[in-house]
């Protein structure tokens, strides 16, 4: 039976700026050149539900196999494979879950607004697709608060499915059923982890639970084993059911096969999401490439990037030729992690982008262990302070300080010739539950370290007074 | 040269974890943490949000440490991190200490330094950790936040969130133990504070204990707040006798006046925690209406006199009525005192041949449920099966509350609760049997007979905790009841939960009907019916504590000489002959008695009030008096003789065993109980059958004359399920006439969704109106009718 959720899709929309159509291979973004393609007819004209079809006719644990096999890595940030994380759920114990992680909200990421707004019946045959073979009782779709326009789309897709006899009981005459259930968020950074996410989703604080205990493969929402997945991973099946592991390893590189989104912001010529090859596509390719951003706006000079989402330590031109893939972009200092690329001109004001990145962390802390919701103010309150002109050469050292309270020990940072620097690789050590903390260090860390004469100009000299003992001898 | 036994030796225990901390081998348990570890070595590891009591959230992160893993040594929070065979754990590196320094500097940050005008300066952990695991000084050069200054969550609760820290133990607390999750975080980040919702107080019965547990000055209480320093704070360690739980506290007092009690953790009783009535009622023992002189009444008037012409006067009064027969004098009450009181009022009473005494008003049990298999609080709280034969165990016993709900909560023991209405274990109950008062036998064994049931109870160890759920019916129907859970698992043990604090104690050393005399009905119907010449209350005050309140105004008319130890006026001592002043808890030493028969001490603290004395010492010299010496010098003396003479107490022979954790009274062989059912008259469909509990508070003597809880008791209230409501036509929050056998009172209704259909439920002894003239003691069960007021 058809249930209705959501609500209607507002008709004034306009698509955010965003995907350019090229000559590669595409995966997840092959409807994105139609103006309809969000609707269930365009689906179903493109291959729709094909790969359900596919799947169910299989039985689920080759299903599963093949997910393994084709080595889906996540792409919520980590980039751990997705079949093998579907395996460390304990057998026989029910219900278990597959939440679906909507919460895009790392600062540059953009890619699952658009998979969800431009293809929410891609995400949905996906869902259903792990549900299958995973052997996953329930689905709950949990999309940012503030994405109206893909909470919309997503809403009235899984109404036409409903309808359609794609989800709910008995799907496509098969034996297997599954619920989708709709929840939106109510705007937390930090609900992108997944144990926030978790408890956002039972109702409580958006807050991270620690691991351990709470692994959620093993004891997650409601204490039950649950699965949870990024939208862009789940939006790779369809496809993968469709053309076969073959097609799909066949794209990319053996460690990272297939394609990626990534999400290009910044000071390049056509700033937007692209569907990159996992792997093989260097950052050169992608912010110079014709068919990619094709060039820095105004063929400025690059200053700096950030490969990985405002959370990941920053390249420089040095980087430029690292390609996408972890196993490179790790020992080089950085992370690839969701997938977005922010770059910095001649002209950027190193110490202000610092600044912006700083507050939203320190904003979006949870308050729930000490290192990040005091230090992550504590950093934000002193670099506005050098940043306004106020700072001492003293406030730079005490950056670092404030920093090394979150993350102690050495801070990962990009090689730099000119500055003589070696890489220190990825990742850190951190006093913190959650990666919030951190992230709020990390730009802050990398400007210092990449850029300390910026921040050096910026500061007054501290003014030593000699003082000499009342009666010494001179 | 000893010849070690290989075989012992290879014994290895399966629940042991070896680890080395600070390269010393440690044996944990399975499944501990670093920190409990590390808790029963030297080496302290700093905390703020770590409570052995409560699971672990690793939130301030100050318990950092170092542990070894494959990949080098790894910084965890050793409050999170589970025990493993072979772990190193290190707590005093350069890197650990510098971690610990950081958390603690980023603590410090925004928690202003007021210190010196802090209740918590000088026993605050803050503090303390900043000397020994701090940094030395500050970086922080900002502005710290700021909120408005305190502001009361409660009644009794301020909070000031400048100074959290946010460590989550007040709302795991109020949210895990009490089950009262009426405090939060509210905003994120840098702006997360702890606060109420709207317009709902943190009106928890246990919320003394987030004062207690709060690592800093955020939360305080208005009983101490600015009252000392603690280096100004002398302090003893002493057992709560509010109730029959026996809380372990700590009787803290500045210049000879009390001014607070905290938990003690001790494992077999109450884990640290105080409900909020024990915790504050110590304002009572510093009231200004506090008796300082002995009193006798010269004409109509109560005048101050000396101890030596007081207790002339009772000597002449005892003996005059004994003169005639010793079955003319009674001795009411005792259950407030120490068993030494009470033994020694036992011996006087032996040797003037009185054998009509009871420590309990008719709201108790036969003692009789002594002598069955006992069972203590950690063996209910581990039984797999607890049947719940009682009164609302949040209203009267709170810590036992907490106890059995703890126990619900880690799904260590299923609850059957048999009961009339809700109450506080309700929602934690596996299944609840209701019933109408006079039908509990019958609903029992109805009940307990479906196959669903008898799997349960065939499961592991059955507890029955027995009460008396209801001042209107009579007791034989619990004991009844209690009969039917023998028949329905004979292995049962017995929690019996009689309320008042040293009942036990008081019943044990022979404050008890003798030689088949009467209970303390009988006594008040012998006095109503003009057979009692002199009456002795000892600590007793049955015009508010015993149900039937004519009965004992027709007693008090016929009596004689009206005798009253007592610690202030009362409403039964207020016509009194003479009323002797009696030294309150806190300013006397001695032994008491819990539920399960824990004896532990009780100590003096400050001096007694004017020349007031302990009941022991009055028994002693009223002895002499009457010329048939006790043979009691000293407390001591006393103690030896009770351990000497009175089986139970004989484990207490070392004074020292009763410290601490207490030392359990000795069992007797258990007996069995059986019954036959008896009738009970049916319900007119028009009536409502009354049930009269008592909740947490009341008008009692020590909540009224303490200011702080004074103004928490509410208003008499009859409850009535919202369907029955709505069959009389009354509207909610109206008054209505209840009426009883010809006898009415005007009382205002109101709507409870846990009080089942047919019963009305009726708080005992609040402000406002006197419902004691429907409780008519000589009926078995009270139906009432309800009717609006036209």
């Amino acid at each position: 039976m058809a249930r209705r959720q959501g609500c209607t899709v507002s008709k004034t929309y306009v698509h955010a700026p965003g995907f350019v159509a090229g000559d590669r291979p595409k995966i997840v973004t092959s409807r994105f050149e139609f103006a309809d393609s969000y609707t269930l007819e365009r689906y179903l004209a493109t291959d729709g539900y094909k790969g359900l079809r596919a799947a169910l006719s299989r039985p689920a644990n080759e299903v599963h196999e093949d997910v393994k096999s084709a080595t889906v890595l996540g792409r919520g940030g980590a980039g751990f494979p997705a079949g093998v994380k579907w395996g460390l759920t304990p057998q026989q114990v029910w219900p278990r879950y597959l939440v679906v992680n909507g919460d895009e909200s790392e600062p540059g990421t953009y890619k699952d607004r658009l998979l969800m707004e431009r293809d929410p019946h891609q995400l949905l045959e996906g869902c259903l697709i792990a549900c299958y073979a995973a052997g996953l009782s329930q689905c709950f779709l949990y999309i940012r608060g503030e994405m109206a326009v893909a909470q919309e789309r997503v809403a009235v897709a899984l109404n036409e499915a409903y309808e359609a006899g794609y989800i709910g009981k008995n799907i496509l005459g098969s034996k297997f059923s599954v619920d989708i259930i709709l929840h939106w968020g109510a705007g937390a950074y930090v609900v992108g982890e997944e144990t926030a996410l978790i408890e956002s989703l039972e109702g409580n604080r958006g807050m991270p639970r620690l691991k351990p205990p709470f692994f959620p493969a093993a004891n997650g929402l409601y204490g039950q084993p649950t699965i949870v997945n990024n939208v862009e991973t789940l939006a790779n099946l369809p496809w993968l059911l469709n053309n076969g592991v073959a097609a799909y390893t066949a794209i990319g590189t053996k460690t990272s096969p297939g394609t990626r989104m990534v999400a290009v912001s910044g000071h390049v010529k056509r700033p937007g999401v692209y569907e990159i090859i996992n792997g093989t596509t260097t950052f050169r390719d992608l912010i110079y490439g014709q068919e990619f951003c094709g060039g820095m706006r105004n063929d400025n000079a690059l200053k700096a990037f950030v490969p990985g989402g405002g959370s990941a330590p920053w390249f420089t031109p040095d980087q430029l030729d690292l390609p996408f893939e972890a196993s490179q972009v790790g020992p080089a200092g950085s992370m690839l992690g969701s997938g977005a690329v922010m770059v910095m001109d001649e002209t950027t004001d190193i110490p202000a982008a610092a600044l912006t990145l700083t507050h939203f962390y320190a904003h979006e802390s949870c308050g729930k262990c000490t290192p990040c919701r005091e230090g992550g103010t504590w950093l934000e309150r002193i670099l506005r302070r050098v940043v306004d002109g106020d700072g001492t050469d003293a406030d730079l050292q005490q950056l670092l300080e404030v920093g090394a309270m979150i993350c102690p020990g050495a801070f990962p940072h990009a090689a730099n010739e000119e500055l003589g620097l070696k890489a220190v690789p990825f990742p850190y050590k951190m006093t913190t539950i959650c990666f919030v903390g951190p992230s709020a260090f990390a730009p802050v860390h990398s400007a210092l370290t990449l850029f300390r004469s910026e921040f050096e100009a910026r500061v007054k000299k501290r003014v030593t007074i000699p003082v000499t003992a009342v009666g010494a001898s001179a | 040269m000893t010849i070690m036994d290989p075989i012992k030796e290879s014994v290895v225990d399966p629940n042991v974890v070896n680890i080395t901390i600070n390269d010393k081998p440690v044996a944990a348990r399975k499944g501990e943490l670093i920190i409990a570890a590390a808790d029963r070595t030297d080496d302290f590891i700093p905390r703020f949000c770590y409570h052995p009591r409560m699971s672990s959230v690793g939130m301030c992160r100050q318990c950092l440490v170092e542990v070894e893993t494959p990949r080098g040594p790894m910084i965890v929070v050793s409050c999170m991190t589970p025990v493993v065979e072979g772990q190193i754990v290190r707590t005093t590196t350069d890197s650990v200490k510098k971690a610990q320094e950081g958390v603690l500097e980023l603590l410090l940050a925004n928690h202003p330094l007021d210190c010196p005008v802090c209740d918590k300066g000088g026993e605050c952990p803050l503090q303390d950790q900043a000397f020994s695991h701090g940094p030395g000084e500050s970086r922080f050069v900002e502005e710290k936040r700021h909120y408005e200054k305190p502001i009361a969550i409660s009644d009794i609760v301020y909070l000031d969130r400048e100074r959290c820290i946010l460590c989550d133990r007040c709302t795991r607390f109020a949210d895990e133990v009490a089950g009262d999750a009426l405090i939060t975080f509210t905003n994120r980040g840098n702006d997360t504070q702890v606060l109420t919702f709207p317009d709902e107080p943190f009106s928890s019965y246990f919320s003394g204990n987030t004062v207690q547990i709060c690592p800093v000055g955020a939360l305080t209480a208005r009983p101490y707040r600015f009252k000392a320093r603690p280096w100004d704070l002398e302090q003893t360690e002493s057992t709560c006798t509010s109730c029959s739980v026996g809380c372990r506290t700590v009787v803290q007092s500045s210049r000879d006046e009390l001014v607070r009690y905290q938990g003690v953790d001790i494992d077999p009783v109450n884990w640290g925690w105080l409900c909020d009535r024990g915790r504050y009622n110590f304002e009572s023992v510093n009231s200004p209406d506090r008796l300082t002189t002995p009193l006798v009444k010269t004409g109509t008037e109560l005048v101050a006199t000396s101890w030596s012409v007081a207790l002339e006067t009772t000597a002449r009064m005892i003996r005059l009525a004994l003169a005639g027969n010793a079955n003319s004098v009674a001795i009411l009450g005792g259950a407030r005192g120490t068993n030494e009181d009470a033994f020694a009022w036992a011996m006087l009473a032996d040797k003037l041949g009185i054998d009509q005494r009871d420590s309990q008003f008719g709201d108790g049990l036969s003692p009789e449920v002594f002598n069955l298999a006992q069972a203590t609080i950690d063996e209910t709280c581990a039984a797999s099966t607890i049947i719940l034969l009682a009164p609302d165990l949040k209203e009267e016993l709170p810590v036992l509350y907490l106890r059995v709900r703890d126990a619900a909560q880690k799904r260590k023991s299923r609850i059957i609760e048999v009961s009339a209405h809700d109450s506080g274990l309700t929602p934690h109950a596996w299944r609840t049997v209701g019933f109408e008062p006079g039908h509990q036998a019958r609903a029992v064994r109805e009940a307990l007979s479906t196959p669903e049931m008898k799997e349960q109870l065939a499961r592991g160890q059955v507890v029955v905790v027995v009460g008396r759920p209801n001042l209107a019916e009579n007791e034989m129907f619990t004991l009844q009841a209690l009969a039917e859970v023998f028949i329905a698992a004979p292995s049962v043990k017995v929690l019996p939960v009689l309320r008042r604090g040293n009942v036990r104690g008081a019943i044990a050393a022979g404050l008890t009907p003798q030689n088949n005399s009467g209970d303390a009905t009988d006594i008040l119907n012998a006095a109503a019916a003009g057979k009692i010449d002199c009456l002795i209350l000892l600590g007793a005050d049955p015009m508010a504590d015993v149900p039937d309140s004519g009965l004992v105004q027709r007693a008090f008319t016929q009596i004689k000489n009206l005798i009253s130890i007592d610690t202030m006026i009362n409403d039964s001592n207020r016509n009194a002959d003479v009323v002797l002043p009696a030294a309150a808890y806190g300013e006397k030493n001695g032994t008491t008695t819990n539920l399960e028969g824990r004896i532990s001490n009780v100590a003096q603290k400050i001096t007694p009030r004017g020349t007031s004395r302990p009941d022991w010492m009055i028994a002693t010299e009223l002895s002499i008096s009457l010329g048939v010496d006790i043979g009691v010098s000293s407390l001591e003396d006393l103690s030896e003789k009770l351990v000497g003479t009175v089986a139970a107490f004989a484990p207490s022979v070392d004074a020292k065993s009763t410290h601490g954790d207490g030392v359990l009274m000795a069992r007797e062989t258990p007996v069995t109980i059986s019954s036959n059912l008896s009738k009970v008259i049916d319900r007119n469909t028009y009536n409502l059958r009354l049930v009269v509990s008592r909740t947490m508070y009341d008008s009692a003597g020590s909540t009224v004359s303490s200011p702080s809880l004074a103004g928490i008791i509410t208003d008499a209230a009859i409850f009535v399920n919202p369907l029955d409501l709505a069959r009389i036509g009354v509207v909610d929050g109206t008054n209505v006439r209840v009426g009883a056998e010809g006898t009415n009172i005007v009382i205002m209704i109101k709507s409870h969704n846990g009080v089942h259909r047919g019963v009305a439920w009726l708080p005992f002894n609040h402000t406002g109106v006197d419902i004691r003239p429907l409780l008519n003691i000589s009926n078995d069960v009270i139906d009432v009718r309800i009717e609006p007021i036209k």
